[in-house]
């Protein structure tokens, strides 16, 4: 077993899991936070994407006790005092989802990925987004929803 | 995933000592391969031991014509590095091809080179670049490291600690990325030195190879027109439900050409 203590969503944590333990296992069951989707889990379509030390990483391919020591944001953890994240606003407004399941995903990768490049170009987004696969197809408005996340976070 | 112990090591000596105790223990640091690996209970180590935050595994050093880089150097680091894309820009160029970008926030260069997948990318860098492999025991010269799918000169018990690539002249990459993975249907690094080409085709074979009547013709006119009329052996390459070999040797002419192109600013 091992002893995983880590801070998610600001809040200290302290699980005894299996060392199998997938880290987005851990968030799911131990923390009770669902948001994070387990969609693949081949690290490929990304719904899994948390932020881990303050970079994008899909939790599916990453151990639970590889988070040892690490601060972890999920999704749960974007909004501040009932304000939506300016990702989350700019998802809403574009309509950027249809059936949801890969939005969790898709808003941790880009508010990652903003952080390194505030204002990115339409080749930029598509490079930035292709960890995460939407299964409705409905890039047009993700990728609105990318631009206008930039808008608001550069007011 | 079958079970195992996981364990961190704190430093490089106890990672060494970790690995030796565990005949059949693993490493890990980014794990984007190992992982995967392990899910699909391909492999059944008796422990992981994470190296991944050994502070002397990570760095990106420049010194003497030579650029030193970390094993457990995450492909984000290299592709951003202001030294890297001093140095040899191409590198910092194909480490941002890799996967995605969450892939590139874990994965390591250390792990790619160790695993030797035969679709990796950074295998044909460090084949084309004449690569020096630093692990806890010994150098290993390119040439000798790389040893077909998934093999490496690797002994058990060893790791690798730092990769040294001279500085080229010149060097350029191309990839064909299946569109699914990511990963290169065919990649061709050409590099060019003092001592003339190097040309590294990976994704198309059974493991990373040089093309050397490419590296010849280039050796005399570096120009894409060099290589038109020479053709990759298709005899022993890859063949799938992705393309056939003939298809593979085509792709790995073209990218070549337009690796060639890049590099002479063509």
């Amino acid at each position: 077993m091992a002893k995983v203590e880590l801070k998610i969503n600001g809040k200290q944590h302290s699980y005894d899991v299996e060392d199998r333990t997938l880290l987005v296992n851990l968030i799911r069951d131990s923390a009770q936070l669902t948001g994070t989707h387990v969609g693949c889990d081949t690290s490929q379509c990304g719904a899994c994407t948390i932020h881990m030390n303050g970079v994008a990483v899909k939790s599916c391919t990453v151990l639970a006790a590889q988070a040892n020591g690490a601060d972890i944001v999920t999704i749960e953890g974007l909004a501040k005092n009932g304000k939506l994240h300016p990702v989350q606003q700019a998802f809403t407004e574009c309509h950027a989802l249809q059936c949801g399941f890969c939005t969790p995903g898709m808003i941790m990768a880009v508010t990652g990925f903003l952080k390194d490049n505030p204002n990115p170009s339409d080749d930029e987004i598509y490079h930035g987004l292709e960890g995460n696969l939407c299964r409705c197809t409905g890039y047009i408005n993700i990728v609105k929803a990318v631009k206008k996340s930039a808008e608001l976070m550069r007011k | 995933m079958y079970s195992f112990n996981y364990v961190r090591a704190k430093s490089l000596k106890e990672a060494g000592d970790l690995l030796a105790a565990n005949g059949e223990a693993k490493l890990l640091a980014g794990g984007m391969t190992l992982i995967p690996t392990l899910k699909a209970r391909l492999a059944q180590p008796s422990h992981l031991i994470d190296i991944g935050g050994i502070a002397e595994l990570s760095g990106i050093e420049a010194k003497d014509g030579k650029l030193s880089i970390g094993a457990a150097t995450q492909h984000v680091e290299v592709a951003r590095s202001a030294v890297v894309k001093k140095a040899i820009p191409a590198l910092a160029y194909l480490a941002n091809l890799i996967g995605d970008p969450q892939v590139r926030n874990r994965g390591t260069i250390g792990g790619s080179l160790a695993n030797n997948d035969p679709a990796a990318d950074y295998p044909s860098a460090a084949l084309a670049l004449g690569a020096t492999i630093v692990t806890n025991k010994r150098e290993i010269a390119v040439d000798d490291f790389f040893q077909g799918m998934f093999a490496t000169a690797l002994d058990a018990g060893e790791m690798i600690v730092k990769v040294v690539f001279p500085v080229p002249m010149k060097a350029a990459y191309e990839k064909f990325p299946h569109p699914a993975s990511g990963y290169a249907m065919a990649g061709s690094f050409v590099a060019q030195n003092s001592k003339g080409v190097r040309v590294a085709i990976t994704g198309a074979g059974p493991g990373v190879f040089r093309w050397k009547e490419a590296e010849a013709a280039l050796g005399k006119k570096l120009a894409a027109a060099s290589v038109e009329a020479l053709n990759v052996d298709a005899t022993d390459l890859n063949e799938d439900m992705h393309g056939t070999k003939e298809y593979r040797a085509n792709l790995a002419k073209v990218m070549t050409k337009r690796a060639v192109a890049k590099l002479s600013g063509k």
